[in-house]
């Protein structure tokens, strides 16, 4: 049923019960004005509403009933006991037409010709009338209601409830924008009604309270052979699951709900502004928590009118574009990862770079320096600035300066987050990201060394049951887990490793399960002992002094009334990727010292273009995938293949040229969201070498040789390879056409191995230092570096005093010192340039690299 | 101390040992024996885990860690003062819990200044009782694990 049409019938279902009341009060206090007043404005209301969505004939009581109250309201007429009567009637007929509506969402067919002929006949003064019989008024109901309707009395008292089975509570109490709990005659108005968010959640703890004491009682039966209980028990119980799950449901509502104002106010922009507006909608049954779906509506609004006024052109520009003339505006709402994204994509113009800059500029946002070294996507993002907005003129509709940085902030007041990828010429794609928090999710329900956890469902690609007597096995490449799945070459993270769980001794799980993930744009394997099973859990958020543990999304309370903890796909996929260069180096540390720019690392051999060998770093590699030939495709001129649903540049510089038919084995690489395949001739093997990295100028396609099987292998770097695909690719790894020199200064060997080869992959030349005293005296050699990273906390001379040497001093003063913290917040900064947290990885490197950017700039 | 009509204040006092605590009565919700402690693993090491009160998610302060005394080995007897901060709920681990002791804040003494660092922290003052020494405990630092200085 249409909205619209929904709303009038609750509406009207309140009114005429209220007229109702203040009739019979009327005809006891005939002289009330309030009242009469009341009466009047209700019944009026109704008329007016009948006109405006067209139900003529319930239009025409309702007129003829107000005639007759105006006259009361004049004094024309006397309110006598007849006439009140007679207003009873025309209220029960006008009910019965209702009633109609609801059931066949049109005016059912009828003649009231009888109540509007003697309602003109009172208003003109000509009396009551007949008193009415019992006969006429049924035969203006029979009239009235149709066919369709069985004749049961007008004045229901309640909704008829089918049955007393829970499921009757189901119609989502929240959900209906409708009102009030009074006894309204129009069953519509009885399907929903309004209900204290308070109330629900007092609900919701009630129900955990019953879930936990029926499982008590369960447990104790499962103990006693006494069976007695056992029937009315089991009863209890699936009940109280039912009942559970009622109340959960109450408080999700689809996202169409907010959408649903939309496509009007998507069609009275486009003819305000002239322009041709298609509005698309997908996933509107996605289900959000209604406290997260109200705070969304508004910013969601805004940006759809955003779209339609800055993004979209008119039919003219359009044209001249070479695009149809209408614009299109997608709406599109999905689980992701454990997030809830909400993307708004139109085809328009796409965001004014130039424009935005300038704007920026003038505004005082940023300086001309800070603005040439900003990427395009940078720059896009200066929209969510307060004050900024590229609308040429004030409009209606937008244009006034309060815009996206309210969206960003509001969205952000929730705990979500907001991006866009814009290209001039072809559109904008805004990105909502809202977490779990306080949703309902699919999740299962893993278990490792006692412990359970929960994992998202919505990232869980497949389960992979391994054992050491099946072909599927866990293999290891220097304590780094690997698994070989169909084609594809699997990192794993053991659960209890990347949670620190103590190993529990003398039990080694014969099997395990690999629980195939996705997320943060990489696919990996979560290693576990056991899978209980999936279910339903209520995500609530962390308590605050548990949040900073990023692998962990939330907690929620289980069936059986014990808490767990919610896993973060993307924690465990930066776990993973830690891993793989960490443990390998802490390995190395305990072992031995090894020479200061050699670290063992896994590489991937494989064969391209020549018989020898080549080598790239494993943990780079997203997939293998071995290819059909016939699958590649051109497109401008590039090699590309159709992978997983886009469009996939390959690389072919390695190989030369691709095969023509067979099969042909790439390397996947994926950063963010790009994703590009390199072609390789043959794959050969995992292994563990000696990396030792090339100290030459880069722009040599190679990383730096390792000793595989007593043969230097020269390891390959794959973002000089993949550069001409991407211009952008591989931003983070990019190698600096000058190499900048790092000197690292910590006295712990572990560290230094674990951060030494992060500097050196993105392209740094480290050289470490085992305190402060070695360190100056690199600088008495003449030695000079761009960037010093130095611990703090050092015995012998301390960070500070460290800091405090070098910029006393007239050599290195001028090199930028970032101090490693453990932890940032209680340390103070001294004369170190910088603080970053030793073990935060990527602020590490971003920190580093904005020194080495301001660096160039003053150069 | 001229005051002599002041009012009383109210405290919970808790136990760990034969140290008596004390949490003033208005910061304490209730007092529960904690019972299904789910550990978080990578958590601070003085945060003994969740649990579900009556459904609510509540965090459990290890009191004994948190103060730096040693823990009872194979110690299961304990008592827990459930609090409320910033939205969050918390409950504080001890030996033992529940008496409620009135004492006039006139005799809420200054911490001893060679108290241990830990304590002095958390520390509000100290009450002379009968039965031994009485130190009030601050919630809020207690419960700021923000700082490294609380650690």
């Amino acid at each position: 049923m249409d909205d619209l049409l929904r709303d009038f019938l609750t509406e009207s279902g309140e009114s005429l019960t209220i007229v109702d009341g203040e009739m019979v009060k009327l005809e006891a206090e005939p002289n009330n004005k309030d009242v009469l007043q009341k009466i009047f404005r209700l019944v009026h209301t109704i008329k007016g509403t009948c006109g405006f969505i067209g139900l003529s004939r319930l239009e025409k009581v309702a007129h003829a009933s107000e005639n007759v109250l105006g006259k009361f309201r004049d004094g024309v007429l006397q309110v006598t006991p007849d006439a009140v009567t007679l207003i009873f009637e025309s209220l029960d007929c006008i009910k019965a037409i209702l009633t109609g509506i609801e059931q066949t969402e049109s005016e059912p067919q009828g003649d009231d010709s009888d109540v509007i002929a003697r309602l003109e006949r009172m208003a003109s003064g000509e009396g009551g009338g007949p008193a009415p019989t019992a006969a006429a008024l049924e035969a203006a109901f029979n009239a009235a209601v149709a066919d369709e309707v069985p004749t049961q009395p007008v004045v229901k008292e309640v909704a008829p409830t089918d049955d007393a089975k829970p499921e009757a509570a189901k119609p989502t109490v929240a959900a209906l924008p409708v009102a009030a709990g009074k006894a309204a005659e129009v069953s519509v108005a009885n399907q929903s009604i309004r209900v204290n968010v308070d109330v629900i959640e007092q609900l919701i703890v009630m129900v955990s309270e019953l879930v936990l004491t029926r499982n008590q009682l369960l447990e104790m039966v499962r103990h006693s052979n006494d069976s007695e209980f056992k029937v009315p028990l089991q009863r209890l119980s699936n009940v109280t699951a039912e009942l559970q799950e009622s109340v959960m449901k109450t408080r999700m509502q689809p996202i169409g709900n907010a959408w649903s104002k939309l496509p009007r106010i998507v069609r009275d922009l486009g003819n305000e502004l002239g322009k041709k507006i298609e509005l698309q909608m997908h996933g509107a049954e996605t289900e959000l928590d209604r406290q997260v779906l109200e705070l969304i509506k508004d910013p969601l609004t805004h940006m759809v009118r955003n779209s339609a006024d800055h993004g979209l052109e008119t039919p003219a520009e359009r044209k001249a574009a070479g695009k149809s003339e209408t614009g299109t505006i997608i709406l599109r709402a999905f689980h992701e990862g454990g997030h809830i994204l909400v993307e708004i994509a139109d085809d328009g113009k796409g965001l004014p770079v130039e424009k935005i800059k300038a704007k920026a500029l003038a505004n005082g946002i940023v300086t001309e320096a800070e603005l040439a070294r900003l990427s395009e996507a940078q720059v896009h993002r200066f929209i969510f600035h307060a004050g900024l907005t590229t609308a040429q003129k004030v409009t209606n509709v937008s244009g006034r300066g309060v815009g996206m940085d309210v969206v960003r902030s509001n969205i952000e007041l929730i705990g979500g987050s907001i991006d866009l990828k814009s290209k001039e010429g072809s559109g904008t794609t805004f990105t909502i990201k809202i977490p779990l928090t306080m949703a309902i999710i699919s999740a299962l329900i893993v278990g490792v060394q006692k412990m359970r956890f929960a994992i998202p469902q919505i990232c869980v690609m497949e389960l992979v049951r391994a054992s050491d007597s099946s072909d599927t096995k866990i293999e290891r490449i220097n304590k780094t887990s690997v698994l070989r799945l169909r084609d594809r070459l699997l990192p794993l993270a053991r659960l209890s490793e990347v949670l620190n769980l103590p190993a529990l001794e003398g039990e080694t799980a014969p099997e395990s399960y690999i629980v195939v993930a996705q997320a943060a744009g990489r696919t990996f394997g979560i290693v576990v002992d056991t899978v209980f099973d999936t279910g339903e859990i209520v995500v609530k958020p962390v308590c605050s002094v548990l949040k900073d543990i990023a692998l962990f999304s939330g907690n929620t309370i289980l069936g059986d009334g014990s808490v767990i903890m919610i896993l973060d796909p993307n924690g465990v996929a930066s776990a993973v990727s830690g891993e793989v260069a960490t443990r390998s180096a802490a390995e190395d540390a305990a072992a031995s010292v090894t020479a200061s720019t050699e670290q063992k690392q896994s590489l991937l051999l494989f064969r391209a273009g020549s018989q020898e060998p080549k080598a790239v770093l494993l943990g780079a590699i997203t997939r293998l995938e071995v290819v059909d030939a016939q699958k590649f495709e051109r497109s401008d001129g590039r090699h590309v293949l159709q992978y997983r649903g886009s469009l996939m540049p390959i690389v072919t510089s390695l190989v030369g040229s691709l095969r023509e038919e067979g099969s042909q084995p790439v390397l996947v690489f994926s950063e963010d969201d790009q994703t590009v395949g390199v072609a390789v001739d043959e794959i050969l093997d995992i292994v563990d070498a000696t990396l030792r990295f090339e100290l030459t100028a880069s722009g040599s396609g190679i990383v730096g040789t390792a000793v595989v099987r007593d043969r230097a292998t020269e390891v390959i770097d794959i973002s000089y390879h993949v550069s001409d695909v991407f211009q952008h690719w591989f931003t983070k790894r990019t190698v600096p056409a000058l190499r900048r020199h790092v000197l690292l200064v910590d006295d712990s060997p572990f560290f230094r191995t674990m951060v030494a080869p992060l500097l050196a992959a993105a392209g740094y030349d480290v050289t470490e230092a085992a305190n402060a005293e070695l360190a100056l005296k690199m600088k008495d050699e003449g030695k000079f570096f761009d960037v010093i990273l130095s611990d703090i906390q050092m015995p012998g001379m301390g960070g500070y005093k460290f800091a405090d040497a070098i910029k006393q001093d007239p050599t290195w003063r001028s090199t930028p010192v970032i101090g490693l913290a453990a932890d940032t917040d209680g340390d103070e900064l001294g004369t170190f340039d910088a603080l970053t947290r030793k073990f935060d990885r990527d602020g590490l490197l971003e920190t580093v690299r904005g020194f080495i950017g301001s660096q160039e700039r003053a150069a | 101390m001229n005051k002599t009509n002041g009012g009383v204040n109210e405290y919970v006092t808790v136990t760990i040992g034969t140290q008596l605590f004390g949490i003033t009565i208005d910061l304490v919700n209730e007092i529960f024996k904690p019972a299904r402690l789910t550990y978080v693993p990578l958590s601070h090491p003085d945060i003994a885990g969740v649990l579900n009160l009556r459904g609510r998610i509540v965090t459990m302060i290890d009191c004994r860690r948190r103060l730096g005394i040693s823990a009872l080995a194979g110690q299961r007897d304990y008592m827990a003062v459930g609090v409320e901060r910033d939205g969050d709920h918390y409950g504080l681990l001890f030996d033992g819990a529940g008496e409620v002791l009135r004492l006039a804040p006139e005799s809420l003494e200054a911490t001893p200044v060679n108290l241990d660092l830990h304590w002095k922290k958390v520390s509000k003052g100290v009450f002379r009782l009968e039965t031994g020494l009485l130190v009030v405990l601050d919630i809020n630092v207690l419960l700021d694990f923000s700082r490294r200085a609380a650690a």
